[in-house]
């Protein structure tokens, strides 16, 4: 009965909300972005320190709903050590698998969120983080909202 | 909070509840494989046979344009979108239906104040007076109207998590300075039902003009609008039953009639030249263009509706769904962190469960096929202030259950063992 219930929250997607991972700011972060979700409230905040084109270090703060905290959580652990265009095909598999349900290749642990499909409503707390790390590579000092693209 | 709108006593019937809840077609369904608990009543209303069944006749029988034809479609449209007037007039106690101007809904009939009223009364250096506890429909067109004039907003502040008007600060916010005083009737983040008697009272003294955002409250209790003693008084119709793109702004003779036009178009003219028109009177000159007649008449039907169980009833019985749900609540104890007044609320109830956010809280419940809201319910300096991004909300009507009630609180249960923090 609940099946959709446990795609949507799986267990590590519980572990991440509960404990998140690189949960702190970053005293030598080289860049950092703003994730803003106007519905809901969420507001993310991501350090990036920077080694040329390989982000060496990240870690995020702010508060929000257990889709958009784990997806920030897992998303430090993912892209830490990738080079920016490897961290703008991650960006790509998990903006498809989000918002379609395919799995595209081999995305590791971020396959939990593939359940998020069949929650449309829920697919912005997913992105969220997704959207602040790409701007923090891209440089923009904008924060971005889940408000102002087309997820 | 002492003086609300007096409820003047009528005899007391008894109401056969569950037979009421039958003229509701909608609530009986599964949403995910549950039976349906629509607790979201204060974002909008489901709609009762009653009004399904007028629509469909307006447009199977009488559907024509209003007040242009000669033929006799026209003439019974025309009619029916004035009975709905006149009805409305009575629904809230207005002296006559000239004082009713159909709108869009309360965010439009405030809009329309906020432009057409504003731009002649309000200048630099004006105040607007607005209470915490707003929704952004009451905020955001009056911060329009004072980028335009260069007036300045203040906000009555509200006490905190339990939610009343800080009325011993009244005095230093409503001053001479201020133009106009606009205030939610029955907060639609808190459940706070607000004194607007006495406020607008208050104001009136002062020569303040008034408005009341009476969207949570028009389909909940009676409304008067010559005892709350009002300029402007505003409700959507889909928060009581009607459909939605139809509500109702009150406007006082006097202040309708001296008002600027507020749209141009057809309907609200007398006589139009190349270069200048003469408009109608009021509510005409406020209505451009073909007005939204088949919400007029379900709108009818809606107070007809409410009507005949009577609003005292409906009042009764949503505080008491709202009473019996914030009692249930409160035993969660240190699990959960309840907004607004512990008494005298109104029929809805918004909280917090520790440590699960809102949005995590609603979906959940969805999948249990309760209907909940979350979010900043339009309320986000008031949520700013109580330091929380979000509440969750459940809102209760006439149609709702102790036993649905009961099925909710299981279910904050399950979702707090679910999230493991209980
Ligand atoms: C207190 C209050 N005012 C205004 C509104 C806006 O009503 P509408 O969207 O029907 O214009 C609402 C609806 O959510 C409300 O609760």
């Amino acid at each position: 009965m609940f099946d959709d219930l446990s795609d949507l929250y799986q267990q590590v997607i519980l572990d991440h909300c509960k404990k998140p991972r690189n949960f702190h700011e970053l005293s030598g972060a080289t860049r950092s972005a703003q994730g803003h979700n106007p519905l809901c409230g969420d507001q993310l905040k991501l350090f990036l320190a920077m080694d040329g084109e390989v982000i060496k270090d990240i870690s995020f703060v702010g508060s929000g709903c257990c889709i958009s905290k784990a997806s920030a959580s897992l998303l430090t652990e993912a892209v830490k050590g990738k080079t920016r265009a490897e961290v703008q095909k991650i960006f790509e598999q998990v903006h498809e698998m989000v918002t379609t349900g395919r799995v595209v290749g081999d995305v590791g642990k971020l396959a939990v969120f593939a359940g998020v499909h069949k929650f449309p409503a829920r697919v912005k707390c997913a992105i969220l983080a997704w959207h602040a790390v790409m701007a923090a590579l891209q440089g923009e000092g904008q924060p971005v909202s889940t408000e102002n693209d087309e997820t | 909070m002492t003086t609300e709108a007096a409820v003047p006593t009528e005899p007391k019937q008894a109401v056969n509840w569950s037979a009421i809840r039958a003229d509701f077609p909608i609530l009986d369904q599964q949403v995910h494989g549950q039976p349906l608990i629509y607790l979201d009543n204060a974002a909008t209303t489901q709609k009762p046979r009653a009004v399904l069944e007028a629509l469909r006749h307006y447009y199977e029988h009488d559907n024509a344009n209003v007040h242009r034809g000669i033929h006799e479609l026209s003439n019974r449209a025309t009619n029916a979108l004035e009975a709905a007037r006149s009805r409305a007039a009575q629904f809230i106690n207005a002296r006559s239906a000239d004082e009713i101007v159909f709108t869009r809904g309360t965010t439009e009939g405030i809009n329309l104040v906020a432009q057409a009223w504003g731009s002649k009364h309000v200048k630099a250096g004006d105040t607007i007076l607005l209470t915490e506890m707003e929704h952004h429909s009451n905020i955001v067109p009056w911060q329009l109207l004072a980028e335009r004039t260069g007036a300045q907003l203040v906000y009555l502040p509200v006490t905190g998590d339990i939610g009343l008007l800080d009325m011993n600060r009244l005095d230093e916010c409503l001053t001479r300075k201020v133009k106009l005083f606009a205030m939610t009737h029955i907060s639609n983040s808190l459940g706070t039902i607000n004194p607007v008697v006495e406020l607008c009272a208050r104001a009136r003294q002062l020569g303040v003009t008034t408005l009341v955002d009476a969207a949570q409250s028009a389909g909940h209790r009676p409304i008067d609008v010559q005892e709350i003693g009002c300029d402007f008084l505003v409700l959507s119709g889909h928060k009581m039953c009607g459909p939605t793109g139809i509500g109702v702004l009150y406007g006082r003779p006097e202040v309708l009639e001296a008002m600027p036009p507020y749209q141009g178009g057809g309907e609200m003219i007398l006589n139009v030249e190349f270069q200048r028109s003469t408009w109608k009177q009021a509510p005409h000159r406020f209505e451009a263009g073909t007005p939204d007649i088949s919400g007029a008449v379900g709108l009818h039907a809606a107070m007809d509706y409410l009507e005949k169980i009577g609003r005292h009833n409906i009042a009764e019985h949503d505080q008491e769904l709202g009473a019996y749900a914030y009692a249930k609540l409160t035993r969660l104890g240190q699990g959960i962190r309840l907004f607004g007044p512990h008494i005298g609320r109104a029929g809805l109830v918004s909280f917090r469960l520790k440590d699960i956010h809102a949005h995590d809280v609603v979906t959940v419940a969805d999948q249990r096929g309760v209907a909940l809201r979350g979010g900043h319910h339009c309320n986000q300096p008031l949520m700013r202030k109580l330091g929380v991004e979000s509440t969750a909300r459940a809102s209760f009507f006439f149609y709702n259950t102790t036993a649905e009630i009961d099925r909710f609180v299981e279910v904050l249960g399950e979702i707090q063992k679910f999230f493991g923090v209980a």
